[in-house]
């Protein structure tokens, strides 16, 4: 068999809630954020008929009640796509949705099908992290891991631990950061144009969830000195060095590239690799380091080819973790989270890692002279997940072309 | 307990092309508890409005209603408490000015009917300058006129102006006098009703978008002008129409075909118009008829709901598989109903091959049907064939949880068919017998387990008349009734619990009613004056008419029975037994108003009496004779309630909701006072 190069051709989400009771999405159901999210990216691509779906790829954390039954079925039928479109969820905690992508993406290349929706929905609010689960006792009885690896923040104060040169005032900058990068690109209009406004039923009526809730553009150093560290006494990690508890779902459209093509439908970006790597669970948050140098290495490129970066920053400890190991600039490269990152959006588990592909293609719109992109994510029990994509809104792309042409003239003089 | 009041709450939306207020209907409960609009309600669009008024940078209004509810009309439990002109005209004024607001706000205004929206519900939204309908809505409509009532808070009037007199006409008078018949999203589009239909997916958003695009100045929406051209012989159609449902005996909606007509006058002013609705109110939400109406729709819509008689704390068995004894039409009206509505095998027995394979034919017909009309996949209708199992054979019941019969009616074949029956089936296995008048008791006399028989008394036509006589004998048991009960639940009957007594209930009451018909002929009177009169009390049939449906050999066989049992209150009419006997199916030739006495008939009753009768008269000994046999029957125990009888008069012989049955009628028209120095009347 062989692969076929497969493109995205666009990626929206809903806008991000606040997990809980006083959240815009507390009375929508998570299947419901799903449709709404697949039929807006048909909406915006009137070219892709509901009919060309082969494939209706779902990534959620908690797979039962509204996120359950066969997520990636039932949205096919709720959403109105014909009974012929097949679908599936799957789950890879965090990288729920990056895992969507990159499985719908694999049958894409492999030639399963063609044209393929994936994307990511967590109801944190419907869904507590954990409510339901039931660890086996061996991981604790046989020390298969340390206890911490089963709260994210403590895997965060642990990273702390690893790296003592990253202190709480380096990850407090880092957070504000974040926070002022989010807030310029919602005063652009940017990330209006990624979300997809939904009218939601609140005890007081209908409203229209049309922004996030979770950015605190009015962050200070001296405000997130003195947040209280909820993991530990003396602790590093807190609330605004880390992502917030959300509900929001993201989706995107892929195909073959070679159809695209055939049908003149322009893509925004091409998937060049993805890779997943595991590591101890109880610093989960060195995920995409690993994920990345494997990423790196099967696409045969490295860092300094990489123009832009989307990491999902679940803590900001893990961030700068990543930046030191790849050199960036600390407090901010202008390379990464361009738009700020999940501490200030929020991070709705298996949606982000397709929110950072709504993302980059944004980024790559906006720097065309970028050649390649990197989205990574760290995801709990210790793995990172990265996916390398290359531009295809550049203006250089045309340039490319016709500097081919000339080659093979050249040659042929 | 009174419901949750309705409020209006507004919410602010930025949106592209500026503010919007999305204000959503809501009672704070789920969609079983519809949002119903009531003084409180009133007051709380009151304020809405004030603050829409109030803010200058709106650009548009959409009104909603909660999940799967826009609003389900007037608070209903108000209406008992109004009883002068006064009032009445004053809820219809407050309703109009708080309404008229929205539709005098300067800014687009959109109503977005995402579910249920009936009378008053419908009503606001005619305000809106748009209306968008989901695709998925079922319950669209006027109920007023079936209520006797009027639409009066705009609907009689904005209707005819918005999509013309026939449309107005279809929905307020036609569907609501054909039991109250609703429309659904699509519908209410063609109509013109709505001018946008979106799915219900995302019904809110694309109606915001919608809004939306009428702000921008990039959408419009192309409305004909009403053809008001055929107004005189619509409404002249119209009128006749009620004549024929109703005879003249509740006002309303020959009041509501006259404010069509009236708002169809373009040069009066829509406050002109909305006075006269108002007036209208005033006049019938203090009638008898609208109190009746009121009474019998909590009767029907509330308190048939829970089947008052059927034993608490006790478990219904298991019903598996069903046996049917006979293949006639009743019993193959009955395979179709367990078959469609319980989905269990279906046992047909019947003595002879050819009337087995009548019954066959009849159900697979039916089945077929159900497919032509797309209400039943073929492939499903295959199955429910398959389901039944024709035989001639008695231990083909064997595995049988519930058998009933629908053999002749003659006691000695009823106790030989259950007898048999007895003998193959387990001991748990209920008996139920859809007599219509012999004693349950003595039926089940001869048999082993005489626990187990119970009536089960269905009326004809099974498919269309809600009610199931539920009849207990001297030795029936609780389980053997829960179990009943529970099967009536499934096959969507509403259920009356009925003691054995000759003719039960409603054959008792429509034997004694018929009797005094026959009588007055008997004496002098005219069929057609009979028929005339009953007609004016507002009764869906004829008696004459009824009797051909029945069938007179049937009727006369119900009357000897209770003839036997109470000679006096029910004489055998010679002339009924001549007719009987030389089996002729009905009074009259043809149908219609050219229909006359058939001759064999005036034959038959060539010697009857001399005496006049005038229409008050036959009304009067009717009325008189039926609240002493409602006395009698309530003294006996046949039902504990009064409001018993209503239910079934309605639900088993169409009595109409505007006389509330029968004892509503008698109590408000002075027959039980005068009669029985009381009424029937109880909390």
């Amino acid at each position: 068999m062989k692969a076929r190069d497969v493109v995205l051709v666009d990626a929206v989400r809903t806008a991000f809630g606040r997990a809980g009771k006083k959240g815009a999405f507390w009375n929508t159901r998570a299947d419901d954020m799903v449709v709404k999210v697949i039929r807006e990216l048909l909406r915006r691509n009137p070219q892709i008929t509901p009919e060309m779906v082969d494939e209706n790829a779902w990534g959620a954390f908690c797979q039962e009640k509204d996120q359950g039954t066969t997520l990636g079925r039932t949205s096919v039928l709720l959403a109105g796509l014909p009974e012929t479109t097949a679908g599936f969820s799957i789950d890879r905690m965090c990288a729920g949705g990056m895992s969507a992508l990159t499985t719908a993406a694999a049958e894409i290349a492999l030639g399963a099908c063609d044209v393929a929706v994936a994307g990511g929905v967590e109801h944190m609010g419907h869904h507590p992290m954990g409510a339901s689960a039931d660890p086996n006792p061996r991981f604790l009885t046989d020390r298969l891991v340390d206890q911490s690896a089963m709260s994210m923040g403590e895997t965060a104060e642990n990273l702390h631990d690893m790296f003592p040169e990253i202190t709480k005032e380096m990850a407090d900058e880092y957070a504000l950061h974040s926070q002022r990068k989010a807030e310029q690109a919602k005063d652009s209009g940017k990330i209006a144009e990624m979300i997809v406004p939904m009218t939601v039923y609140t005890e007081h009526g209908w409203v229209v969830a049309d922004h996030d809730e979770q950015p605190r553009p009015e962050t200070t150093v001296e405000g997130l000195a003195e947040l209280r560290t909820p993991f530990r006494v003396m602790g590093k990690v807190t609330a605004g060095n880390s992502s917030g508890l959300n509900d929001g779902a993201a989706g995107c459209l892929l195909m073959a590239k070679d159809v695209a093509k055939d049908l003149g439908i322009d893509y925004k970006m091409q998937l060049e690799a993805f890779a997943y790597a595991g590591v101890k669970p109880e610093i989960m948050g060195i995920g995409p380091i690993p994920a990345t140098q494997k990423v790196l290495k099967i696409a045969g490129l490295k860092m300094d080819d990489i123009g832009l970066i989307e990491l999902n920053e679940a803590f900001a400890v893990q961030a700068v973790a990543f930046m030191q190991e790849f050199g960036l600039e600390f407090p901010d490269d202008p390379r990464m989270n361009i738009y700020g990152g999940a501490i200030a959006f929020g991070h709705p588990l298996a949606s982000s890692g397709v929110r950072l592909a709504c993302h980059l293609m944004h980024a790559f719109g906006e720097h065309p002279e970028v050649k390649y992109g990197l989205m990574t994510m760290c995801v709990g029990l210790g793995q990172g997940g990265s996916v390398i994509w290359k531009n295809k809104q550049r203006d250089g792309q045309k340039k490319e072309k016709k500097e081919k042409k000339e080659r093979t003239k050249k040659k042929k003089e | 307990m009174a419901d949750k009041p309705t409020l209006f709450y507004t919410n602010m939306y930025e949106s592209n092309v500026g503010k919007i207020a999305i204000v959503t209907m809501d009672n704070g409960e789920d969609y079983k508890k519809p949002s119903t609009l009531g003084e409180k309600a009133l007051a709380s669009l009151n304020e809405t409005m004030d603050r829409i008024e109030a803010d200058k940078d709106l650009k548009g209004m959409m009104l909603c209603g909660k999940h799967y509810i826009f609003a389900a009309g007037v608070d209903l439990m108000q209406i008992p408490f109004v009883n002068t002109f006064e009032q009445g005209r004053q809820g219809g004024a407050a309703g109009h000015a708080a309404m008229k607001r929205i539709m005098d706000l300067k800014i687009p205004t959109l109503a977005a009917i995402n579910g249920v929206a009936l009378g008053g519900g419908l009503e606001i939204s005619l305000y809106c300058d748009y209306r968008t309908v989901s695709k998925s809505v079922t319950a669209i409509g006027f109920p007023e006129c079936f209520l006797s009532l009027v639409p009066g808070w705009g609907g009689s009037s904005l209707t005819p102006r918005l999509i013309g007199p026939e449309k107005a006409l279809e929905l307020i008078i036609y569907n609501a006098m054909n039991q109250n018949r609703m429309i659904n999203g699509s519908r209410a589009f063609e109509m013109g009703l709505a001018d946008r239909m979106f799915e219900a997916v995302e019904f809110f958003d694309e109606s915001l978008l919608f809004l939306e695009s009428i702000i921008e100045g990039k959408e419009t929406v192309e409305r004909k002008p009403p053809d008001m051209s055929k107004l005189k012989s619509l409404a002249d159609a119209a009128r006749n129409f009620v004549d024929m449902r109703v005879h003249g005996a509740t006002p309303a909606p020959y009041r509501a075909v006259e404010l069509i007509e009236g708002a169809c006058d373009l040069n009066r002013s829509i406050g002109e118009c909305f006075a006269e609705e108002d007036r209208a109110l005033g006049d019938l939400v203090k009638s008898r008829q609208c109190k009746a109406s009121i009474y019998s729709f909590d009767l029907i819509q509330r308190r048939a709901r829970k089947p008052v008689g059927r034993p608490q704390d006790v478990k219904p068995r298991p019903i598996r598989k069903i046996g049917l004894i006979g293949a006639g039409l009743m019993a193959s009206q009955l395979a179709v109903l367990f078959l469609r509505r319980m989905g269990v095998p279906v046992v047909m027995k019947d003595i002879k091959q050819e009337f087995l394979d009548k019954g066959v034919g009849y159900v697979k017909g039916e089945l077929s049907a159900q497919v032509s009309k797309r209400k039943m996949t073929q492939a499903k209708a295959d199955y429910l064939g398959h389901l039944l199992i024709p035989t001639l054979d008695y231990s083909d019941f064997a595995d049988c949880d519930f058998v009933i019969e629908a053999v002749f009616e003659e006691m000695p074949i009823k106790q030989q068919v259950f007898a048999e029956t007895e003998e193959v089936v387990s001991d748990t296995c209920i008996l139920a017998t859809n007599t219509s008048s012999l004693s349950i008791t003595e039926m089940a006399s001869k048999l082993e387990h005489p626990e187990r028989v119970v009536g089960f008394h269905f009326f004809n036509p099974v498919a269309i008349l809600p009610l199931l006589e539920i009849i207990k004998g001297e030795e029936t048991d609780d389980v053997t009734l829960v179990t009943a009960f529970e099967c009536a639940k499934k096959i969507r009957k509403n259920a009356i619990l009925v003691k054995d007594s000759p003719g039960f209930l409603v054959n008792r009451m429509l034997t004694r009613f018929m009797g005094d018909c026959i009588q007055m002929v008997d004496e002098g009177a005219e069929f057609e004056q009979i028929d005339d009169a009953v007609l004016s009390l507002g009764l869906p049939m004829a008696p004459f008419d009824l009797l051909a449906l029945v069938g007179p050999a049937v009727a006369f066989h119900v009357g000897e029975t209770l003839h036997h049992a109470w000679p006096d209150r029910f004489p055998i009419s010679e002339h009924m037994k001549q007719l009987a006997e030389a089996k002729i199916t009905s009074i009259y030739q043809g149908g219609g108003p050219g229909k006359k006495v058939n001759p064999k008939v005036a034959e038959i009753w060539h010697d009857k009496g001399d005496r006049e009768f005038v229409k008050e008269e036959i009304v009067d000994r009717l009325l008189t004779n039926i609240t002493y046999e409602i006395d009698l029957i309530l003294k006996e125990k046949v039902v504990s309630d009064p409001k018993d009888i209503d239910t079934a008069m309605i639900l088993g012989a169409g009595w109409p909701f505007f006389n509330g049955g029968i004892t509503f009628y008698l109590d408000v028209e002075g027959y039980t006072p005068k009669v029985l120095q009381k009424v029937f009347f109880s909390i």
